[in-house]
């Protein structure tokens, strides 16, 4: 990669690529298509003049909802030649310091006078101005700018940058999961290239994209789902590259059972068309499946199918001769459908996975017990709840059950600092909960041991030894 | 074993974890022929750890047991031995996040120090990033290298002997994010946007003192860097425990029965006077609860994060 240092295109704005725009704190993520009118902060405009551009790449809108690029500012320190006062005593609120009415400022708008030119009028205007401190000043215009600018910078899209975007914009969706603690999450579960990472996030997809990234398209995720679909809105805003998406594996939560209790019939028709998918993961894997996908595909289509739409089969079936076309199409969808999940499903079956990530508004306890039995010894997991007595019960759990040490149950805080000269403090306000995190590494147990390991361990009763010196 | 691959088994020459218990761990060179003391006796490295299972428990010569635990950066934080004052992982994930890192990343570090933060970006950046981490101190530079070989990630870092902040990290135009932890940041500001590529990037600055903070915030505004925001970020862990809080006797509760229903009134009072005595009183509550470590760290550093705009 370090070679890439040349290579533009990576770095410029296309058509369709996801992106994400961003004035001062606030970030919205978008997808650039032509002629396709975007609102953001109470203006609208069109992206397509930013195609072609590099990103980061800030932009004035103009009339019309035109994007022009922003033009260097030099008049910015022309205001800075400034008397200022030292101290508020002569400083009146008689609501009469502004000159301009509100009428005059939107005349000044609609003239389409840029937010600076406002800016300029609006301190022109203030009888006070020259009497407030330096600092004063400053708050003055920075307050101002917030109001009045109107410029979008585009960004390439990031784990940093929609973790933020989503805090600020729908923390509900993500659980109120604040990015320290998805920041705490990546590295307690020692995401990295080449794993195998089992990820159940029902927060609009944003852990999974999180989870993605931080694979940089080697190794592969398992996306354990409820109900009928995964949830990926937050890994589309991502923008990863087709082959990424390769790497990503979806398994519905309630074939769980069955994998576990090995009655999952993930028989598929097509062989040639499932060595495709398991090479994609890093594993090599295909042995074990290979063995159960021969016999009846006609059978297994059905059981297959039983979790989301099993009655299809059926009605299929009556009406074949009269929409045999649609049947076709449903058919190509549910092998399609089937052949993912063998995919999955071939992935799960070792028990070999090296990671588990849990963010979701789920009851935690039975759906970490259920996940933690694909796991590796050996191997990280992470639970994330926005409360903390769901996790109680996952630590007691995990503390009877055996199977895990170094077990936490942790939460961060994180506080914002402004730095300026003289100005120095934290914050006044700061996020009261961020949610919090359960984590631990799975070890070898007497109970759930994977095929081929070494049987030379201690009887069950020891372990009372080690919770004792856990403490 | 690999600090940035996992593997099932342990091998000579890995770098294993002694899981003893929360607080009492330790890393262990595993060697043909060698033998380690732990509280519960020795491990015999040939038959106890070679070919067994990460994750397996071993059973020592005094009859007690440890487990096994395969190496991560994580790990290795909470057991390496201390050359200087390090970054733990809270801090480092937090990084780790607002650098941006990823497999690719082509990052720069200094100082290296006792390599808990390098082990972290190595595992991030592999396998196709590169660590350029910069140290003036000698011993600690080669400290720092072996250990990289030890850990099988020397491929993907160059260790350089240094000052940073005379001159530089020994590279131009090829970062994309760049964290400096060293007494006097702002000296070496500009050096780190020398070292970044000219699309841009992140920078983050590891400072104690908020005068440190001060001086880098300046340094990096005068340098053109955008987005400059410093945050510090604290764990707190929560201890889980069965409490059980007792409940004061009140005396006999002569309400209790007459409340209910005033119709019964007399009733009631005749057939059992002296109820409070013959029902079982509940002199305690037990439930699970949450408590605090009696001393946490209350502050680390102030992390200071910038944007490099393309130029």
């Amino acid at each position: 990669m370090a070679d890439n240092g040349d290579d533009e295109s990576q770095y410029r704005i296309k058509g369709g690529d996801y992106v994400v725009l961003k004035r001062g704190e606030i970030f919205k993520a978008v997808q650039i298509q032509p002629k396709k009118k975007v609102i953001f902060e109470k203006q609208w405009f069109f992206l397509d003049n930013a195609v072609g551009h590099l990103y980061s790449t800030t932009f004035e809108i103009g009339s019309g909802g035109v994007l022009q690029l922003r033009k260097l500012r030099d008049a910015e320190s022309s205001s800075d030649a400034k008397e200022a006062g030292t101290d508020n005593r002569n400083i009146v609120d008689d609501g009469k310091s502004q000159k301009l009415t509100r009428d005059d400022i939107e005349m000044l708008k609609e003239q389409g006078l840029k937010g600076q030119e406002i800016i300029q009028q609006l301190i022109d205007n203030s009888s006070t101005f020259r009497d407030k401190t330096g600092f004063s000043q400053d708050k003055y215009i920075k307050k101002k700018k917030k109001k009045y600018e109107n410029t979008v910078t585009i960004l390439k899209p990031s784990c940093r940058i929609l973790a933020m975007m989503y805090q600020g914009r729908e923390p509900g969706k993500i659980r109120h999961l604040r990015y320290d603690t998805l920041a705490q999450m990546l590295t307690l579960a020692n995401i990295h290239a080449g794993s195998k990472v089992l990820v159940f996030d029902t927060c609009a997809g944003l852990v999974l994209g999180a989870v993605m990234e931080r694979m940089g398209g080697y190794g592969s995720v398992i996306q354990m789902y409820p109900g009928g679909e995964p949830v990926r809105a937050g890994v589309e805003s991502f923008g990863f590259p087709a082959h990424f998406h390769d790497t990503l594996h979806g398994f519905p939560i309630c074939h769980v059972n069955a994998l576990l209790a090995g009655t999952l019939d993930t028989t598929a028709k097509d062989p040639s068309a499932d060595s495709k998918q398991s090479n994609t993961a890093a594993e090599g894997k295909q042995n074990q499946p290979e063995a159960e996908r021969q016999g009846s595909p006609e059978e297994q289509s059905m059981e297959t199918s039983s979790c989301a739409d099993g009655s299809h089969e059926q009605e299929k079936d009556e009406k074949e001769k009269r929409k045999e076309a649609r049947a076709q199409e449903k058919k190509v969808k549910q092998e399609e459908k089937r052949r993912k999940l063998a995919a999955a499903a071939a992935l799960l079956e070792g028990r070999n996975a090296d990671g588990l990530v849990i963010a979701s508004q789920y009851q935690p306890c039975p759906v970490l017990m259920g996940l933690l039995k694909f796991l590796s010894p050996s191997r990280p997991f992470v639970v994330y709840s926005q409360h903390k007595e769901p996790l109680i019960e996952c630590y007691t759990k995990l503390k009877e059950h055996g199977g895990t040490v170094g077990v936490r149950l942790t939460d961060t805080w994180l506080r914002h600092y402004q730095v300026l000269p003289n100005r120095t403090h934290p914050l006044p306000l700061m996020s009261g909960g961020g949610g919090y995190l359960l984590s631990g590494t799975t070890v070898a147990t007497d109970r759930s041991k994977p095929a081929g390991s070494q049987q030379a361990e201690e009887p069950a009763p020891k372990r009372l030894k080690m919770t004792d010196t856990e403490g | 074993m690999s600090f940035v691959e996992y593997s099932d088994f342990i091998q000579d020459g890995d770098v294993a974890i002694v899981y003893m218990g929360h607080e009492s761990m330790m890393p262990v060179k595993v060697q043909k022929g060698a033998q380690t003391q732990t509280r519960y006796g020795v491990i015999r490295h040939s038959t106890d750890l070679i070919g067994q299972r990460y994750g397996s428990k071993v059973t020592c010569s005094k009859g007690g047991w440890v487990h096994v635990l395969h190496p991560t950066p994580e790990l290795w934080t909470v057991t390496l031995p201390h050359r200087t004052q390090i970054l733990y992982t809270t801090d480092i994930a937090t990084i780790t996040m607002m650098l941006e890192l990823k497999p690719g990343s082509v990052v720069c570090e200094s100082g290296t120090g006792s390599g808990s933060l390098s082990h972290a970006i190595l595992r991030t950046i592999a396998p196709t990033g590169h660590l350029h981490t910069v140290e003036f101190h000698q011993q600690r530079a080669e400290k720092a290298a072996e250990e990289f070989k030890e850990h099988r990630v020397d491929r993907l870092v160059t260790v350089r002997n240094q000052d940073v902040c005379k001159d530089g990290f020994g590279v131009t135009g090829v970062a994309d994010a760049v964290f400096l932890d060293i007494p006097s940041p702002w000296e070496a500001v500009r050096h780190a946007k020398t070292a970044m590529k000219k699309h841009g990037g992140r920078v983050c600055s590891f400072s104690p003192c908020i005068e440190q903070v001060q001086r880098t915030c300046e340094a990096l505004a005068d340098q053109g860097f955008e987005e400059i925001s410093t945050i510090e970020v604290l764990l707190r862990v929560h201890d889980v425990r069965t409490i059980s809080l007792p409940v004061p006797d009140f005396g006999s509760d002569p309400s209790a029965q007459t409340e209910p229903d005033a119709a019964e009134k007399t009733d009631a009072a005749e057939k059992n006077p002296p109820a409070p005595a013959s029902a079982p009183i509940q002199d305690t509550v037990a439930m699970k609860a949450t408590i605090p470590p009696r001393e946490i760290p209350g502050h680390t550093g102030y992390l200071t994060f910038a944007t490099k705009p393309r130029t």
